[in-house]
């Protein structure tokens, strides 16, 4: 019991200190640089100042008053933006693909899951963080592998910290809802099970969702009983609590419009009868993918919903143009919807820019495309309070470089996250270094 | 930069076996017609330095001349390129686009009779894709499943012409080897031999041991005949190891899969016991630990950007490989091994002028003149010089970057691909052809 005690103790300790270290941390000044606010346009030979993890102050070098005390770095020619942030990656799921132990990116023995929290598997050492991160991904979503219709609930994470629990800033943030066909289970005949139709996964979603309106009514019937007179009570005995299920549990957040389905399609067909479910159970969503459903962007558009747009590299089918899903976010930009990239990955998270860069070149406006890895992916996710702007009084989530932040060819020279700067190596350093010498 | 080269219309080009390569262009191939003056481009040569204000005069499916001021004769097309930068065709030294699923014969770890193009899909719509990313030339591989897989075709990216119109003329027989993870993955999974890297090689050995039987068999019979023996008995053909001979008399360029730098020690050892040569290793995520070695061998690479991590023997994969290996002296090329990479090599190579440093030169190197070294086309194709086959990319953008997209690609002097035009944006196609 005593020894108990010692290591609560220590925990407890352990809590106390590290606000404390933050705290009494040196002003920093990034000064000379070219500021890419993304809220407030571009600030030439700006000045951004970081105290206790924190932008306490953004403006240009007339405006801004540099603390006494600060450590002021010259950032001249560079340019500094926003951390990224990656609005869909399987990050701390997984390490080596072909390494099954190493995964842990589905739990493919249903097809509804919610209950399935990535947090609990989130391994914040992946050797895959510091290197995503060296490219100015500073936040991400963690979520599922797509293949279940529900495969559990996101995480959103920042890419650094000293624990899973200090990068998982928000668990259980969103849940994926995957109408793409990809969850039939219909591999091959001998191994075909229900649901092995798209009928089948709309009717296992509508039970699944009943029976958590069923649930909730249980529940709700429960606790009237319980608040009932006491004379009640004596004659019919205390009322017995429905069973705890944890599944239908983990659905009512949904179902009650709090949280928020990240609604996944990509033909026009499964877009309409994925929305049409939603509907059915009033869900509130944002969409995924999308990346063959150019036909219908007006009807998207008419959603009033984000996208999640892509993979833009997704192949087009054999009828379209090659740039029928390269054109797709200028597409949805032209008509008034709010995107956001994701990486849909977990090796080259860091390659997130590059997508957002590329969809310039088939007509999304350069700035939409930051917008689009940095605020608009921070309002879906609710975080703008926090992150995805150069903004006083957000999360000093940083990044200095020394062009373009969506340009292939810049290199990224310098990360801050929670105000920490955060050491410019990683697995891979390590080799080029071991090997680069001699 | 200023030099204007009005060469002859085709170089005499040597090329390494050409005569048991494919086919040399027939009559219906040569028969490129084209008279294109293509004016006011920033061309960048790959060979010496890029030219501002640049023209290429292309006759008959060649580069005619490369300067500045060129003149169009009457009667020519001219294009102007309205200031935009010009670069070579893309060339990618790894695909498996056009194979359907016909990429590995995996029901055995010896088969270097498959021979590529009886799958070779050429209506696939991926050799469209990768020719509106700029890529002109692609070399198609057998898969990594056995440790001496099939031969490859050398196609350009005519779609549309017509299969045997996409066979680059006269390019030179590759051989697919590959060892490591795949090869034991597949057959150890059988409890097949091989299932270990001891496997894979003992493997790879035997293979070549019966080649040498095979080639002492017949050269015996030739001997006799040769004596005037009546009664020297026909030996059988064995298209298996006849392969394999063509492997040993240096007639086949060998193109091995491989990952981990121990393995390509290896590999490098076999081939000097049984002395052929090694053209290129492919992906050689782990050359950089061994470059010199490789250099000293005049062994390319043809490796990822920045893939990693997808299996064990990628798992020391970093993105300063092609850099590192570069300035030890090996030949680097940046291939695609994916129909979606296929789409944006250049993209790919200016990776390497963010991980190491790479200059532009050398950064587009990797994408045209080093792949079409790795393949054997290097006279043909791969720079802009007069003589060379006229196929080129006029680009929207700085093609080194996020933002650079082909906006004309030429093949033969003829336009392929224009982003302008509506539809698929292929001028000599038409849907169902």
């Amino acid at each position: 019991m005593k020894r108990t005690l010692t290591v609560l103790g220590m925990t407890i300790l352990i809590c106390v200190v590290l606000p404390g270290s933050a705290s009494a941390q040196q002003a920093i000044v990034l000064k000379g640089g070219k500021l890419l606010t993304v809220s407030h346009g571009t600030i030439e030979n700006g000045v951004l100042v970081i105290e206790n993890g924190k932008i306490t102050a953004v403006g240009s070098a007339e405006e801004v008053k540099i603390p006494a005390n600060a450590r002021v770095q010259d950032v001249s020619g560079m340019t500094v933006y926003p951390g990224l942030i990656d609005s869909e990656s399987y990050l701390g799921l997984t390490e080596i693909s072909a390494e099954q132990m190493t995964n842990d990116l589905i739990e493919l023995s249903d097809e509804i899951m919610p209950h399935m929290h990535v947090y609990d598997a989130f391994h914040a050492e992946s050797e895959l963080i510091p290197v995503a991160r060296l490219n100015g991904i500073t936040n991400a979503i963690v979520a599922p592998e797509n293949k279940d219709t529900l495969p559990g609930q996101d995480s959103f994470i920042q890419l650094d910290g000293k624990s899973s629990q200090e990068m998982l800033l928000v668990r259980d943030v969103a849940m994926p809802l995957n109408f793409t066909g990809e969850q039939r289970r219909n591999e091959s005949w001998e191994k075909r099970k229900f649901p092995s139709t798209r009928m089948g996964l709309a009717a296992q979603l509508r039970q699944a969702f009943l029976d958590a309106q069923h649930y909730a009514q249980d529940w709700a019937d429960y606790e009237k009983k319980k608040s009932e007179k006491a004379d009640d009570k004596e004659k019919k005995g205390p009322p017995s609590p429905p069973k705890h299920d944890l599944k239908l549990d983990a659905l009512l957040p949904y179902l009650q419009g709090k949280k928020t389905i990240v609604l996944a399609a990509q033909e026009p067909s499964d877009l309409a009868a994925a929305v049409n479910l939603a509907r059915e159970f009033n869900l509130k969503f944002v969409l995924n993918h999308i990346s063959h459903s150019q036909p219908v962007l007006d009807y998207v558009a008419s959603l009033k919903a984000p996208v999640i747009v892509g993979p833009i590299y997704e192949a087009p089918k054999p009828q379209e143009r090659y740039d029928a899903v390269y054109s797709l976010p200028a597409q949805l930009y032209k008509r008034g919807v709010k995107i956001a990239f994701a990486s849909y990955d977990a090796h080259n998270v860091r390659n997130l820019p590059y997508a957002a860069g590329y969809a310039t070149a088939f007509g999304l406006p350069r700035d939409e495309a930051l917008k689009a890895v940095t605020l608009n992916a921070a309002e879906i996710w609710g975080v703008d309070g926090n992150l995805g702007s150069l903004d006083a009084g957000k999360t000093a989530n940083v990044v200095v470089a020394n062009g373009d932040p969506l340009d292939i060819s810049t290199d990224v020279k310098q990360v801050f996250i929670d105000g920490r700067q955060i050491p410019m190596t990683s697995r891979q350093t390590r080799l080029r270094d071991e090997y680069s010498g001699h | 930069m200023n030099r204007i080269t009005i060469g002859s219309a085709f170089l005499s080009v040597t090329i390494v076996a050409a005569s048991a390569g494919q086919p040399a262009a027939s009559a219906a191939q040569s028969a490129a017609h084209n008279d294109v003056l293509i004016n006011n481009a920033v061309v960048m040569t790959v060979t010496h330095g890029n030219i501002q204000n640049g023209s290429i005069y292309i006759k008959d499916g060649k580069i005619a001349a490369v300067g500045r001021n060129l003149k169009a004769p009457a009667g020519a097309t001219v294009i102007d390129a309205g200031g935009k930068y010009l670069t070579p065709g893309i060339i990618d030294s790894h695909s498996h686009i056009a194979l359907d699923d016909d990429v590995n014969e995996a029901t055995s770890p010896v088969t270097p009779q498959m021979m590529m193009i009886d799958a070779f899909d050429y209506q696939d719509k991926a050799i469209y894709r990768g020719l509106a990313g700029g890529v002109t030339t692609s070399l198609l591989l057998h898969g990594s499943a056995n440790m001496i897989g099939g031969q490859a075709i050398v196609i350009k990216h005519k779609y549309g012409a017509g299969r045997d119109a996409m066979l680059f003329p006269g390019a030179p027989r590759s051989i697919k080897f590959a060892s490591g993870e795949n090869p034991k993955r597949v057959y150890g999974s059988k409890d097949q031999l091989p299932s270990s890297r001891m496997g894979n090689f003992a493997v790879q050995r035997e293979a070549l041991v019966q080649a040498q039987d095979y080639m002492r068999e017949w050269a015996g019979y030739e001997a006799k005949v040769k004596r005037g023996d009546k009664d020297a008995k026909l030996p059988k053909h064995d298209l298996k190891l006849e392969a394999l001979a063509d492997v040993l008399r240096g007639k086949l360029l060998v193109q091995i899969h491989c990952y981990r730098a121990d393995e390509l020690l290896t590999e490098m050892e076999i081939a000097k016991e049984f002395g052929y040569k090694v053209r290129a290793f492919h992906h050689a995520l782990e050359a950089y630990k061994v470059a010199d070695k490789l250099a000293a061998n005049d062994v390319a690479i043809a490796t990822f950007a920045d893939w990693w991590g997808y299996k064990n023997e990628a798992w020391d994969a970093i993105p300063w490989n092609a850099v590192i290996s570069m300035r030890k002296g090996v030949r680097v090329a940046i291939k695609s091994d994916s129909d979606d990479l296929a789409r944006r090599l250049n993209q790919e190579a200016a990776k390497t002028m963010r991980y190491g440093g790479a200059t532009e030169e050398e950064a587009l190197r990797m994408i045209t003149l080093n792949p079409a070294w790795i393949i054997g086309v290097e006279n043909r194709v791969g720079s802009i010089e007069v003589g060379k086959d006229a196929d080129l990319v006029i680009w929207d953008g700085y093609p080194l970057s996020s933002y650079g997209v082909p906006e004309k690609v030429l093949i033969d002097g003829d336009v392929y691909f224009d982003r302008s035009l509506p539809g698929f944006g292929m001028p000599r196609y038409k849907e169902g052809e």
